[in-house]
C-alpha cells in the first residue's frame, strides 16, 4: 500500500504545476491582450534589462492592473483555504469555514460602517479589518467564560456574533441612502477582486502571509488536536494555546482578505476538502495542497469573472455558484469518509 | 514505586467526585479499576493524566508531584489510551501512532526518521507492523485499539492509562487486547484500565481497585478482594463466583436461579 503514499505525491506535483499555470496563465486574460511572450519580456525586464518592445500600456496593465489583481487573488484563495483547513482541524468537523467565528460578518459591519460614514477607501479598508479582529476578539472573550467545552463556547458565540453585525449590516443598508450609499454597500458585501491595486496588496498581502506562516509551522500539531482535546493534551500538546494561536492567525487572515476584497465565500469551506480528497487528511501535505489549490481556484474563478460580461461579476457571487454545487458533489461522492 | 495517590479529592463546582482516594501502584502492573457507572473512575483517571486540574491532594509520579510536570514533560510519562473511536479525519494507521511522537517535537517540527522509526518499532511491538498503511478508520475495533495502544508506547510513557479498553470490542478481541496489555505489565510497563468485566480482572490482572460513590472500598489482588459479597454489592444484582478447578482461575455468572 505504498502506492497510495506515491499517488498523494504525484497529485501534489499536479497541484503545483496548476498553480504556477494558473498564476502567469492569468496574467494574459483580460480586455487589453498580452501575449504570452511580451509577457515574459515584461516580467523578466524588471529584473534584467531588456529593450522595450513592447507598447507602453501593455506594461501598465501587466505591473498596475493585473500583477496587483493575480497576485491578491492567490494570496487570498490561498490564505483563506489555509485557514479553513486549519478550522476543520481544531473544531474536528470537516463543515466549518474560515468565517465560523464571526471575522467575515465582522469585517463587512465595519465595511459597511466605513462606506455609511463616508471615510474613503483606505478608511473603509482599515475599518473592515479592526472589525473583523474585533468580532472574533469578542466571541475568544465570551468563549474563555465558558469552563467545561471551551470549543462549543467559541462555535455557539462565534454564530451569535455574526448575526448581530449582520443585523446591524442590514439595519445600516434600511436607513442608508438608496440612491448611492446603499449600492455601494451591496456591491462591496459582494466580493469584487476587480478594484485591488497595489496600495491593497501592501495593506492586506502582510498581514495574510503573517497569519498563514504559525499555521504552516504548526500544522503536525493540528493533526493531534484534530483527535480531540483529551487526547491532544495527553500527548503533550497545549490545546488552548495552539487552538488560540490558529484562531488569531486565521483571523488576521480572513479580516485581511475580507478588507481588501469584500466578502469571498465557499472558498475556505470547498478548497480544503477537495484537497483532502486529492492528498488525504495529513496536515503535513493537507497544508500546502490546500494554499496552492486556493490561489488555483479564485485565479480561475477571477479571470471568469472578468471575461463572462461585458461589465464585471462579482466574484463572491461566482465562488458561491461553483462552490455550493461542488461541494454537494464532494458530499455525494464521498458520502460519510468526509 | 511509580504513581502513588494521597488524599485525593476532586468535585465538580462544590459537587465532591473524589472523596479521599489513597493507593500506590508499582511498575509492572496491570491494575483494573472496577465500579458502576458514575463511582468516579473517570474522574480519576482524568486527574492522574492532568486534564483536571484544582484536585486537593498529592498525584506522584515516580516520586514527583503531578502539578510540576509541564504537558510535555507530563506525556513522557504517563499515556492515555481513549477507547477506539472515529476520527474526524482519516489518518493512516502509522501517522496514528507517529503523534504519539509529538511530545518530544520541537514545536514547528514535523516528525522525521527517528520518530517514523520509533512508531514503527511501537507496531512491531504489538505484532501489527502490516497495519501501517491502512486508513485508520477503516481497520476493525480491535486493530484500533492496539494501534492506541502502540502510539502510547511510540510516546515512550511507561504509565498507561486506559478507559474501558474493550467495551466496545467481540469476545476475541477483548482476550487479544488483555492479553497484550497482560505481555505489555510484564515488560515493566505499569497499566491502569477501568472495566466492566470481573472475569478480565480475575484473569488477567495483578491488582483489581473497586470504586464506589467517590471512595475505594477494596484495593488488592483481584482473588482475595474481589468475593461474591463485594461484587454484588458494587453491582446490586446476585452474583455466583466459582473457581475452574484445572486451572484455579474465578469466574463469575449470574447468580439467584
Amino acid at each position: 500500500m505504498m502506492e497510495r503514499d506515491w499517488i498523494y505525491k504525484k497529485r501534489f506535483g499536479i497541484i503545483v504545476l496548476l498553480f504556477i499555470v494558473c498564476f502567469f496563465g492569468s496574467f494574459l486574460i483580460g480586455r487589453y491582450p498580452v501575449y504570452p511572450d511580451t509577457l515574459l519580456k515584461i516580467l523578466l525586464s524588471s529584473i534584467f534589462p531588456i529593450k522595450t518592445t513592447w507598447p507602453a500600456q501593455a506594461e501598465t496593465v501587466v505591473f498596475q492592473v493585473r500583477l496587483p489583481r493575480v497576485f491578491m487573488a492567490a494570496m487570498i484563495g490561498g490564505g483563506l483555504s489555509c485557514a479553513g483547513a486549519a478550522y476543520q482541524g481544531i473544531f474536528k468537523n470537516p463543515m466549518v469555514s474560515p468565517d465560523v467565528l464571526g471575522a467575515s460578518s465582522g469585517a463587512g459591519l465595519g465595511a459597511a460602517l466605513g462606506l455609511f460614514f463616508a471615510l474613503g477607501y483606505n478608511g473603509v479598508t482599515i475599518s473592515a479589518f479592526v472589525f473583523g479582529l474585533g468580532a472574533v476578539g469578542i466571541v475568544c472573550l465570551i468563549s474563555s467564560r465558558v469552563k467545561y467545552n471551551p470549543v462549543l463556547g467559541l462555535v455557539l458565540s462565534g454564530m451569535m456574533i455574526s448575526s448581530l453585525a449582520s443585523a446591524a449590516v442590514s439595519f445600516l443598508k434600511l436607513v442608508a441612502d438608496p440612491t448611492n450609499t446603499l449600492p455601494v454597500i451591496t456591491y462591496w458585501l459582494m466580493g469584487s477582486l476587480a478594484s485591488i491595486r497595489q496600495k491593497d496588496v501592501m495593506f492586506a498581502a502582510p498581514w495574510i502571509l503573517v497569519g498563514i506562516l504559525p499555521i504552516y509551522l504548526l500544522r503536525w500539531r493540528i493533526n493531534v488536536l484534530s483527535l480531540g482535546e483529551d487526547e491532544a493534551r495527553s500527548m503533550g500538546i497545549n490545546a488552548r494555546k495552539l487552538r488560540f494561536i490558529i484562531v488569531v492567525s486565521a483571523t488576521l487572515i480572513t479580516s485581511a482578505a475580507v478588507s481588501v476584497s469584500g466578502h469571498i465565500g465557499w472558498v475556505g469551506l470547498v478548497i480544503p476538502h477537495f484537497a483532502r480528497m486529492l492528498v488525504g487528511s495529513d496536515y503535513r501535505r493537507l497544508l500546502p495542497a490546500s494554499l496552492l489549490m486556493g490561489g488555483s481556484f479564485l485565479l480561475i474563478v477571477d479571470n471568469f469573472a472578468r471575461l463572462l460580461a461585458t461589465s464585471e461579476i462579482p466574484i463572491g457571487i461566482l465562488t458561491a455558484f461553483v462552490g455550493a454545487p461542488f461541494f454537494l458533489y464532494l458530499i455525494l461522492r464521498e458520502g460519510n469518509r468526509l | 514505586m511509580e504513581l502513588t495517590v494521597k488524599n485525593l479529592e476532586f468535585g465538580y463546582h462544590c459537587f465532591p467526585v473524589l472523596k479521599g482516594i489513597n493507593f500506590s501502584f508499582n511498575k509492572g502492573e496491570l491494575v483494573c479499576v472496577l465500579g458502576k457507572n458514575g463511582a468516579g473512575k473517570s474522574t480519576l483517571f482524568r486527574c492522574m493524566l492532568g486534564l483536571l486540574k484544582g484536585y486537593h491532594g498529592e498525584i506522584l509520579i515516580d516520586g514527583m508531584e503531578r502539578r510540576h510536570f509541564s504537558e510535555r514533560e507530563l506525556a513522557g510519562r504517563i499515556a492515555y489510551i481513549p477507547q477506539n473511536h472515529d476520527t474526524a479525519f482519516s489518518f493512516s494507521v502509522l501517522d496514528m501512532v507517529l503523534m504519539g511522537t509529538t511530545a518530544s517535537l520541537p514545536r514547528f517540527v514535523g516528525p522525521g526518521q527517528k520518530e517514523k522509526d520509533r512508531a514503527l518499532n511501537a507496531l512491531k511491538l504489538l505484532k501489527i507492523d502490516s497495519l501501517k498503511d491502512r486508513i485508520f478508520g477503516q481497520i476493525s475495533g480491535g486493530e484500533q485499539q492496539l494501534v492506541l495502544i502502540a502510539r502510547a508506547i511510540a510516546q515512550e510513557a511507561k504509565i498507561l492509562i486506559m478507559d474501558e479498553p474493550c467495551s466496545s470490542l467481540d469476545y476475541g478481541n477483548q482476550i487479544r487486547v488483555m492479553e497484550e496489555l497482560r505481555a505489555l505489565s510484564q515488560k515493566g510497563y505499569l497499566i491502569v484500565q477501568s472495566t466492566h468485566n470481573p472475569e478480565h480482572v480475575f484473569y488477567f490482572a495483578h491488582k483489581a481497585l473497586v470504586m464506589s460513590d467517590g471512595k475505594i472500598t477494596a484495593f488488592g489482588e483481584p482473588d482475595k478482594i474481589l468475593t461474591k459479597e463485594l461484587l454484588e454489592s458494587v453491582y446490586q444484582v446476585p452474583i455466583e463466583i466459582y473457581e475452574d478447578r484445572k486451572s484455579g482461575k474465578k469466574v463469575c455468572m449470574p447468580g439467584g436461579r
